[in-house]
């Protein structure tokens, strides 16, 4: 189904678009975009949404099984406590992306803003993951209690990561590809070297990003990464007394 | 470090009486209670629980507060002083449980209610029907008709509505705060009484699915346990910015409570800390509030109500006007004496404001600003019985919120030791050897008939009132009256002081 947005509010847009996902559309097009909301929020068959325009915030909330193509840039919010499903955008994107994600994959080709990843959470098989192929804002990994996040800096703007890089971090992990200087890291965080495990895993996740950015993944993987992981999965388990 | 602080209680056993049975010692989930040749119990252990009196067949025991005394001193009394002990030997925030024990005002006792005499008859109750049904949700300006004669249908588009039998609607409490038991108590008895129950933040589990229609669920910073499902299987989706008894704190349930089944349904790994700071970081304004409020409205297609629950603060009234405008079908307020499973006590004990305030100052500002229509009010924060009820409805509240009460209803002794997690009652605990100890059948049928019991005393007040329906009662401040409350009080309160007629 092809929709042009232009002019369109969300809230009749997003109900044309539920209303076909329910009556069995498998496939959407949506040209001109301009600042339309949570497209694609809330819908939970494994259908796929382009989007040509730069879509509002709050992209895919609590979405759970769409792929979501955006070939622009797009805003904040993006995969809100999203469920499972694929969001890739080809551009920069805004701040909260992935805000208590809790699977799926959001692929991101530039930069990303404040709070990357913010209580991002896994639960078993379930492991949200996150990659965005520039720089990133402060508080990257905020409360992070599950999932991973892969920050490449490929656009060689520095430095790669904000301030408080893991503040609160209590689960999953993360790698940055470049040096993270000590003073960026928040207090929860323990930064360690990649060993053959950690390249594995990663290696896997890059090669599907690089297909769909045309980036060379030899490239990509020769960089020097960073792990952090958190200290402890209970930060704040001293502080109290009965 | 040794510990320089006296016990709290005392445990009496009268040996004479005693036949040896062992009940209390079993019963003592703070481990305050041995068995050395006769009962002996550790003084310091003891929290006042009530579990070993209750189950005592011999009713041996009793338990006193320490009656060591301390050389008076208004300005540093005994609780200050044990304070200051407890911090001096650990260096850590003090923790409590329950709602603000300290002797603020409560002004629900300083309202009167009015009664019919002679001009205006009053209604028996017993014969006449007494409606105690309401609605929650947004309300439009004008209703229009379209059809004629016998053929008459609402033209106007109503939001979703939620039909309560009683306007007394069930806490938000975690399921993890408080056990699965708990959980299905509170749910059972939503369903038989026509109300409510809220899952607090910590998501839902599955075998309370069959009583989605009667569950309020919520969306908190940590988003445990929030699906696009969570969300459509509700009777409300409610937003929690803050809770009374900790305003401007956020919810921290430890590690070592996150056991398998907590884990599943907050979806989070076993273990780990289940952290829900009080900002959502997401939201820094009324238009990101409102961003949220309506990200949950597109995921439930604008079928379900979508609440805002906010602590009563200083400035609670300019804030619940934001709420509305951003698009928020109820506003929950929480006053500050509101109960919580944890909490440090100098926010407990310290911060926030009263409910009969707070509700008084919002509805007033929301029909100054004319959109008092657009959202239902609902309030909690130490609602302890019916008539606290009745007074919340006059002063302009659609219905009233109970956790601690329902929670006593259960069995809870409000010992305040819920963030321990060895609640005796089986409540606040997640141990299944005491969670065992809460059968939910009985506790719903407490809860059933505490309600009942709320429900017939309304029903009586407002037949004392000359009125049929808890409706016609909304917002009737003039007939309520103060007893000792200044003017200043009275104004915020918007009534008059007792004495003064029309
Ligand atoms: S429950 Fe009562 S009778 Fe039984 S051992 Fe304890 S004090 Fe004695
Ligand atoms: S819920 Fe349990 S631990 Fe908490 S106050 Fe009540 S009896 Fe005490």
């Amino acid at each position: 189904m092809k929709i042009d947005a232009k002019g369109l509010h969300y809230r009749p847009m997003n109900k044309i678009i539920r209303d076909a996902v329910a009556a069995g559309e498998k496939e959407f097009e949506l040209d001109n975009v301009g600042g339309q909301r949570y497209i694609g929020t809330g819908l939970n068959e494994p259908v796929k949404i382009t989007i040509n325009g730069t879509p509002g915030n709050d992209l895919g909330a609590f979405m759970n099984g769409p792929k979501i193509i955006v070939n622009a840039n797009a805003q904040d919010g993006i995969a809100n406590t999203m469920n499972a499903g694929e969001i890739i955008v080809h551009g920069n994107v805004g701040d909260i992306i992935g805000y208590g994600m809790r699977g799926g994959k959001l692929y991101i080709k530039g930069d990303a803003g404040y709070r990357v990843g913010i209580h991002m959470k896994e639960y078993k098989k379930q492991v949200p993951v996150i990659i965005a192929g520039g720089t990133a804002g402060d508080f990257f990994g905020e409360y992070m209690a599950g999932g991973l996040i892969i920050l490449l800096g490929m656009n060689g703007k520095s430095p790669i990561v904000g301030d408080y890089v893991g503040t609160g971090m209590h689960g999953g992990v993360m790698y940055i590809r470049g040096k993270v200087d000590p003073y960026h890291l928040g207090k929860e965080v323990n930064c360690l070297e990649l060993n053959e495990e950690d390249m594995k895993l990663i290696g896997s996740y890059l090669k599907e990003y690089c297909e769909h950015f045309g980036f060379d993944l030899n490239e990509v993987m020769s960089g020097k990464f960073t792990k952090l992981v958190p200290l402890s999965h209970r930060p704040y388990g001293n502080l109290y007394v009965y | 470090m040794e510990s320089q602080l006296p016990a709290e209680f005392v445990v009496n056993v009268d040996h004479e009486r005693c036949r040896r049975c062992k009940r209390c010692v079993i019963n003592c989930s703070f481990s305050a209670i041995e068995f050395k040749d006769k009962v002996t119990p550790n003084h310091r252990l003891c929290v006042a629980c009530h579990r070993c009196a209750t189950f005592c067949p011999e009713s041996a025991i009793t338990i006193t507060e320490n009656p060591l005394d301390y050389k008076y001193g208004y300005n540093w009394s005994p609780e200050i002083r044990k304070n200051i002990l407890k911090q001096a030997e650990s260096g850590g925030i003090i923790l409590t449980g329950m709602g603000n024990p300290r002797p603020y005002p409560i002004y629900w006792d300083h309202m009167l209610i009015d009664a019919c005499q002679v001009t205006n008859p009053s209604i028996d109750p017993l014969r006449e029907p007494m409606e105690l049904r309401t609605y929650l949700g947004a309300k439009p300006e004008a209703i229009e008709f379209e059809g004629e004669h016998d053929n008459i249908s609402l033209k106007t588009e109503l939001a979703p509505q939620v039909k309560l039998d009683i306007p007394v609607v069930f806490a938000a409490m975690s399921y993890g705060a408080i056990s699965l038991n708990a959980h299905k108590a509170l749910a059972m008895a939503a369903r038989r009484m026509g109300t409510l129950m809220n899952t607090g933040e910590g998501g839902l589990h599955e075998d309370l699915a069959s009583y989605t229609d009667r569950i309020i669920v919520q969306v908190a910073s940590g988003r445990f346990g929030v699906t696009s499902k969570y969300l459509n299987n509700s009777a409300i989706v409610e937003i929690k910015i803050g809770q009374g008894a900790k305003p401007g704190i956020g919810g921290h349930l430890p590690g070592e409570k996150v056991g398998e089944d907590i884990s599943k349904t907050r979806m989070i790994p076993v273990g780990t800390d289940a952290l829900s700071p009080a900002p959502h970081h997401d939201i820094y304004s009324i238009e990101d509030l409102s961003q949220l409020i309506y990200a949950i409205k597109e995921a439930t297609d604008y079928k379900k109500p979508v609440s805002v629950k906010i602590a009563a603060v200083h400035n609670v009234a300019a804030i619940a006007s934001g709420i509305v405008r951003a698009g928020a079908d109820i506003v929950m307020i929480d006053g500050f004496r509101g109960g919580t499973g944890a909490a440090p006590m100098i926010i407990r004990d310290h911060v926030g404001i009263p409910i009969e305030l707070a509700l008084a100052a919002v509805d007033d500002r929301l029909r100054q600003e004319g959109i008092r229509n657009r959202a239902s009010i609902l309030v909690g924060g130490s609602i302890r019985q019916s008539a606290d009820v009745v007074k919340a409805i006059a002063l302009g509240a659609d219905a009233c919120v109970i956790g601690t009460a329902s929670l006593i209803a259960m069995g809870c002794r409000v010992c305040q030791k819920c963030y321990t997690g060895n609640c005796a009652w089986g409540i606040a605990t997640q141990k299944p050897e005491l969670v065992r100890r809460l059968n939910p059948e009985l506790a719903a049928d407490r809860l059933c008939n505490l309600l009942t019991a709320w429900g017939h005393e309304i029903q009586e007040v407002l037949g004392s009132l000359g009125i049929i329906a808890v409706e016609s009662l909304r917002g009737s401040r003039e007939r309520l009256r103060g007893v000792g409350l200044p003017q200043e009080t009275l104004d915020i309160l918007g009534i008059k002081h007792a004495g003064i007629g029309q």
